[in-house]
């Protein structure tokens, strides 16, 4: 069974709700403390940049079960902004790299949490951030 | 309700995180905790995470701001309580908390402020509070 869950972005208040969301799911599907803790902190890091970075500092984290061919658990959140887009993808990936006011290890960081990151972005037409994490 | 109650004990201010912080819970935190330092003079401050679940890159740089400003108006800081999983997560996302000084429960946090302030062995405060 693959439970989903939306939450819309407009807010620090929704940072909060994203990432307790995401940590109960991982709960759920049996993630230990820290897994739970990588999956907190990285819904937390991605739903920041959409209310400081996006336009009007508003998008959508989307959370779900995932089922692996090998029958494996695992927890899918998909962030999604129409901000202005990240030019150039490898220099935000690049440690120490920042854009604004963050600290510069916000993307690569939250990749270190993660199994599996995929960035979809272009200038003008938002950015769409999708991580994984399995069960062990 | 409070959502991080300071206490003063001493020449120390306490205090606790009881729920999960938003962004600008974390900054108020900064600002309570430097107001209470000016009001009491106090040389010490003890900040007890054990309540907190998740520290990002955001609240990671607010314990750093919290340290920073402590020890501008003549405090040390020592953070006690951190979960194994957020001090596992804190390296992880490359996190450093630069000048912030940790200690496993508040008894060894408490005793490394007595010997952190007896080691600069004066009085900062002309009143000696």
């Amino acid at each position: 069974m693959v439970v989903e869950a939306s939450v819309g972005i407009a807010g620090e208040d929704d940072i909060v709700a994203a990432r307790q969301l995401a940590r109960e799911t991982a709960k759920g599907l049996g993630f230990g403390m820290v897994d739970q803790a990588r999956i907190a902190t990285a819904v937390s890091e991605l739903t920041r940049n959409i209310v400081r970075y996006a336009t009007e500092g508003r998008g959508n984290a989307v959370i779900r079960t995932l089922s692996g061919p090998d029958g494996r658990r695992g927890i899918e959140v998909v962030v999604t902004d129409d901000g202005p887009g990240i030019a150039d993808v490898e220099q935000v990936m690049q440690e120490g790299f920042t854009s604004g006011n963050g600290l510069g290890m916000g993307l690569p960081g939250t990749r270190r949490l993660m199994d599996e990151m995929d960035i979809q972005t272009a200038l003008g037409s938002g950015t769409t951030i999708t991580i994984r994490r399995w069960r062990r | 309700m409070a959502r991080f109650p300071v206490i003063r004990l001493g020449r120390l201010l306490i205090a606790t995180v009881l729920e999960e912080l938003r962004d600008s819970d974390a900054v108020d935190l900064r600002e309570e905790l430097s107001e209470a330092l000016e009001k009491t003079g106090a040389l010490g401050v003890l900040l007890d995470l054990s309540a907190v679940e998740m520290v990002d890159s955001f609240l990671g740089r607010l314990l750093g701001d919290v340290a920073l400003c402590a020890q501008l108006l003549g405090a040390h800081t020592v953070v006690v309580g951190l979960r194994p999983a957020v001090a596992i997560t804190l390296v992880e996302l490359g996190l450093q908390l630069k000048g912030v000084h940790t200690a496993l429960n508040p008894e060894k946090g408490s005793a490394l402020l007595r010997s952190l302030i007896a080691r600069d062995g004066h009085a900062k405060r002309p009143n000696g509070r």
